[in-house]
């Protein structure tokens, strides 16, 4: 017997993989999650692979978003992907790149499972947009 | 239960990692069912060492608490921490940032690491917690360490689901007479003094120390403030009292670390050991769980009640038609409160409550 209100909030982890040490971008965003009303998690830089699937899993967040300027997405993005399918995560969890991607290696990161790649130039609002509206309904 | 759940809690019951962050989710978001699952983990809790973290912000926490995960895994036993940052009073939102700090446990999934943001309710956060920690606590961990905000009255509601808590004490944090006001240094089962290697540590340790000496020669609480008196009182003692006359009491250790090198760690696990040692051996155990448990209770009628009040408050047309009628000066709150409160007033009082203590059947 209770009205159970619920609570729910969007979960991002911001994710640097890799070399590359510039986050700013990543800062960036996580401050204009935190201002959308995101709760977001922050993996701070040179992180493995695995250490972002550890992370994203024990911290069951609905949004990955890997920031990523090396130019090492070709190999990171995709030992991720792989990562979370290991754990049945893959699935439901909304997969973001942003940062240095040229355009001919895009095709190749969507096929990896990335839902949406945000290059120089794209607009805080729309990345916020297009979280609220594909967001995993779990 | 719904057969989703059952299949979670089996999973989790199991050891699947995703199963028990799904489980968290639920308990954090308070999704529908949550309840039930939740009863049901209690039956497979009990087993784990609880330690609760708090301390000013930039204390060193998150670094100690890395620290802390690493020795425990050395010696072979299971982590669970549960991190909590604050949420921004306006957008909900939240910078989970302590993760960043558990460096040396990472790609070890046997330390599992959970990042809570406050998200504001009344009594939310300290239910949440403590029903996270039962989901760790049945998962299997061996040793479940809470690391709170920061100072405040919300981490000492957050702590009380700690068996053993620790206070982290930056040097030069204030003058003695703050060791003598009232609040989070009451609290602590173990004091630190981390960046021992800083300026004015000594200090600090020395401010520590005579604070301790005060309240074990002052007789003005003694052991009480965190112990088995506070709220057992004298006649309900027979499971605390081991048969001495002088009863045995906890004296809080002073320990220095340096976190980021690691230095003191292993002096500060033992002293929690200690401090679980005391906690059986003293029978006190028993008392904090009792009464942790009715913490637990009253919380959650709380929250129920709560509730209750704000269904009936926005049938009424809503608070802010209230709060109107009080600007306007035609009533105020307290009318306002004994209006709203008759009716349920009335309702209890024709109300037999049927709780069994014994079957704790729903």
């Amino acid at each position: 017997m209770s009205s159970e209100q619920e609570a729910e909030s969007i979960r991002c982890l911001v994710a640097k993989v890799g070399l590359d040490g510039h986050d700013r971008g990543a800062h960036v965003i996580a401050r204009a999650f935190r201002d959308a009303g995101f709760e977001v998690i922050y993996s701070g830089l040179h992180k493995a692979p695995e250490e972002i699937v550890q992370a994203a899993v024990q911290e069951d967040v609905d949004v990955l978003g890997i920031s990523i300027l090396s130019g090492a997405h070709d190999t990171l993005v995709p030992k991720i992907m792989d990562g979370l399918e290991e754990y049945g995560a893959k699935d439901d969890t909304l997969v973001l790149a942003g940062g240095v991607i040229p355009e001919e290696d895009r095709a190749g990161l969507k096929d990896a499972g990335v839902a949406a790649i945000f290059g120089p130039g794209t607009s805080i609002e729309e990345t916020i947009e297009f979280v609220r509206e594909n967001a995993p309904q779990r | 239960m719904d057969p989703d759940d059952e299949a979670l809690l089996e999973a989790l019951l199991a050891g699947e990692h995703r199963a028990l962050a799904r489980v968290i989710s639920k308990i954090e978001n308070r999704s529908p069912g949550y309840r039930d699952l939740v009863s049901e983990l209690y039956a497979h809790t009990g087993n784990a060492d609880v330690i609760g973290i708090t301390g000013s912000p930039g204390a060193g926490k998150s670094t100690l608490v890395d620290k802390l995960a690493e020795e425990y895994r050395d010696r072979g036993e299971t982590v669970g921490v549960i991190a909590i940052d604050p949420s921004s009073p306006f957008t909900g939102g939240a910078v989970l940032g302590d993760r960043i700090r558990m460096a040396s446990t990472v790609g070890d999934m046997d330390v599992f690491v959970r990042s809570m943001s406050a998200r504001g309710t009344l009594g939310g956060l300290s239910t949440a917690t403590a029903d996270a920690v039962k989901a760790m606590d049945a998962f299997g961990k061996d040793k479940i360490i809470i690391e709170t905000v920061g100072a405040g009255q919300n981490e000492i509601d957050i702590v009380r689901t700690a068996d053993t808590v620790a206070v982290l004490v930056p040097p030069g944090s204030g003058d003695d007479i703050q060791t003598l006001k009232a609040g989070i240094l009451e609290i602590a089962d173990v004091f630190v003094v981390n960046k021992a290697d800083r300026d004015g540590a000594d200090r600090t340790v020395q401010e520590l120390r005579e604070m301790v000496h005060l309240g074990e020669e002052g007789g003005l609480g003694g052991d009480g403030h965190h112990g088995a008196g506070a709220m057992g009182g004298g006649d309900d003692r027979s499971d605390a009292d081991t048969g001495d006359d002088s009863e045995e009491s906890w004296t809080p250790p002073i320990v220095e670390t340096v976190a980021t090198k690691g230095t003191g760690v292993e002096t500060f696990i033992d002293e929690l050991a200690n401090h679980r040692t005391y906690l059986v051996d003293s029978g006190t155990r028993a008392e904090k769980v009792r009464q942790r448990y009715a913490e637990e209770i009253r919380t959650l009628l709380r929250e129920d009640v709560h509730s209750l009040l704000e269904d009936e408050l926005a049938a009424s047309g809503g608070i802010d038609d209230l709060a109107d009628a009080v600007r306007r000066g035609e009533t105020d709150p307290y009318s306002i409160a004994s209006d709203v409160l008759g009716p349920v007033e009335a309702c209890v009082e024709n109300l037999e409550t049927d709780v069994d203590a014994d079957s704790g059947a729903e």
